[in-house]
């Protein structure tokens, strides 16, 4: 059986993968598609410990469902956002959207 | 771990979740079948359900005497009611009524019941926020709350500050909470639990490896930090109070940091627990020195930093957000003395605080609302004048401001006092010394604005109009910053210290 380390390393990489998107890219969409990355890493995270520490005890499985049902609210509001600043300026570059400025 | 199974405790422990419900269900109900000219009065329902709810919560949901915490850990264990629950809730219900009230001053948001329901089910989320017990209740209980504020935050779709202002919360909201709850996926693979009492005593007795503790703990500060908008996760605050609709702001700074500060209580000390709490024979790690030494850097910085920025804005939106920077500050000071001194003190200071300080921040609001839609300007200069404009606004605006400011008799003196005396208690001497100097530098821009609307002359003499949901809104705000700095100081500090002392029963 693949150890849980393995899975751990995986969700690792994709939550680091998702930070660096987040930090690096300037599309409004994908920071929110590195955004979902992070929250599946979580996802692998909590399915994986679960099913290796506490297989009898669901908790983590039922974490895991909370998140996705989540996530997929957060995108529904967040595409809606980003909907109502592309019809205002035809742009989804997150440095474009800067006339609050201190 | 026993939880109790007793339904009549269970459904008064989410008495005030469910009422909310109900009343977010019966302001969209009236939204569809009154008429055009009566839905301006919309507001009302929404913003005295709150407060009547509010009531209700002081009244009857009163926690389980026993203080045991098998009696208090309802519905599997998801929500702990304890007086620390009652006292958060009141005040994020208070925050919500007279954020629903205030946003009647808004013309483009008067009549849309809408944005009254979304506004309400926030409010369900910041209340479950102050009692949730449970990993999956902490994550489902903030996101209920961001997910319906980056939606009032981005409301006036064809604002561009509004909808800038959304998309920027919403950006940074999203992944703060992705961070959070990779930690608390980690939390929950070290334990294998989610409750966050079962879970904190495995945290402190299995001997697990201290790296992946401390990562978790720090990844979950970045949430907390955020929500509260602590440096250097304050990034959004000015651009999201500048452009959201004033009430929204309003509901920010105060129901959505209120819920924010007591989770972040409860969550430590519950999940990171001092060693004395749990029974010095079986605890074998300590992790409250770390969290502590966290709050201490994030309380520093936040005071310091919010409070110079806050100088040179002329924006009174703007300087308001920097000053909730300020505030964080000075509230982190007394989280980071609930761990030292277990008097309960600290966390008793904390509450107090909190809830003069929701009070204070609405009334600022409030008087900004008129004051905007008077001039149409958010400029701190076109304030000059506003005391002969409309005395009684002026007034409140200093009431408000010298609360903020720490100044007697407003309420935030003795706040203020509490949170340096905890900081002094728990052995954080040059912390407090650092708080003294940054209210100096507080009082110094609070004051400015007292002096452009007393002493600096008004192109207009007209009296700036309030309609009678602001009266309501300003005389509840009003009165309490003033009855809870003089003659209700102890009632009110009673209770935060009896909802202190339930905080620290983790057995």
């Amino acid at each position: 059986m693949v150890p849980l380390w393995m899975y751990l390393v995986v969700a690792a990489a994709l939550f680091s993968t998702g930070l660096f998107g987040v930090l690096a890219r300037r599309n409004a969409i994908a920071i929110l598609m590195s955004i979902e990355l992070m929250l599946n890493a979580v996802n692998i995270n909590l399915v994986a410990f679960w099913r290796y520490n506490t297989p009898l005890d669901l908790s983590g499985q039922a974490f895991a469902v909370f998140v996705f049902v989540v996530a997929a609210a957060e995108v529904a509001v967040g595409l809606a956002l980003i909907i109502s600043i592309y019809r205002k300026r035809q742009s989804v570059i997150a440095e474009d959207v800067n006339m609050l400025k201190w | 771990m026993d939880f109790s199974t007793d339904a009549q405790a269970s459904v008064i422990a989410i008495l005030p979740e469910i009422l909310m419900a109900a009343l977010a269900v019966v302001v969209l109900a009236f939204d569809l079948l009154w008429r055009r000219a009566q839905r301006h009065d919309i507001g009302y329902v929404a913003g005295f359900g709150l407060l009547g709810i509010a009531a209700i919560v002081f009244l009857v949901g009163i926690p389980p005497q026993s203080g045991e915490l098998s009696d208090q850990l309802v519905l599997g264990g998801m929500v702990r009611h304890d007086d620390m629950a009652q006292i958060f809730r009141v005040m994020v219900l208070l925050a919500g009524g007279i954020g629903a009230l205030i946003t009647m001053g808004i013309p483009r948001l008067r009549a849309r019941g809408d944005f009254y329901a979304i506004l309400i089910v926030s409010i369900i989320g910041a209340s479950l926020a102050s009692a949730a017990a449970d990993l999956i209740m902490v994550f489902l209980a903030l996101e209920t709350l961001s997910i319906t504020l980056y939606m009032l935050a981005g409301y006036l779709r064809d604002d561009d500050a509004s909808a800038e202002a959304g998309l920027k919360y919403f950006l940074f909201g999203a992944f703060a909470s992705a961070m959070t709850l990779y930690g608390l996926s980690l939390v929950y693979g070290l334990t294998g639990k989610t409750n966050i009492y079962e879970l904190g005593r495995l945290v402190a007795t299995n001997g697990l490896n201290e790296p992946p503790v401390i990562i978790a703990l720090g990844l979950v500060m970045v949430g907390f930090a955020f929500k509260i908008s602590a440096v250097p996760f304050h990034f959004w605050t000015p651009d999201v109070y500048e452009g959201a609709p004033t009430s929204i702001t309003a509901v920010l700074s105060t129901a959505s940091k209120a819920a924010g500060i007591g989770l972040l209580l409860r969550f430590l000390l519950a999940v990171f627990p001092p060693a004395e709490l749990l029974g010095a024979a079986e605890a074998v790690a300590d992790y409250s020195g770390l969290w502590v030494q966290l709050v201490v850097v994030l309380s520093v910085v936040s005071m310091t930093l919010g409070n110079l920025l806050a100088l040179v804005q002329t924006n009174i939106k703007r300087l308001l957000a920097y000053s909730t920077i300020a505030h964080a500050g000075y509230v982190l000071m007394g989280v980071a003395a609930i761990s030292t001194d277990k008097s309960g003190d600290g966390a008793a200071a904390v509450a107090f605080y909190m809830f003069m300080y929701v009070l204070s921040n609405m009334l600022a609001f409030a008087v900004v609302i008129l004051f905007t839609r008077a001039t149409g300007s958010e400029q701190i200069r076109d304030l000059a004048g506003f005391s002969r404009r409309s005395p009684w606004l002026g007034l409140a605006m200093t009431l408000a401001l010298l609360s903020l400011a720490g100044i007697p008799p407003a309420a935030g003196f003795v706040g203020k006092f509490l949170l340096f005396r905890a900081a002094v208690d728990a052995g954080l001497v040059w912390l407090a010394l650092v708080a003294v100097a940054n209210v100096i530098v507080g009082l110094y821009y609070y004051l400015i604005i007292v002096k452009v609307m007393y002493m600096e002359d008004s192109p207009s003499e007209e009296p700036v109009p309030v309609d009678l949901p602001f009266k309501w809104a300003l005389a509840i705000s009003a009165a309490g910053v003033l009855l809870f700095g003089t003659i209700l100081v102890t009632p009110l500090l009673d209770w935060a210290t009896d909802a202190a002392h339930a905080l620290y029963v983790l057995l």
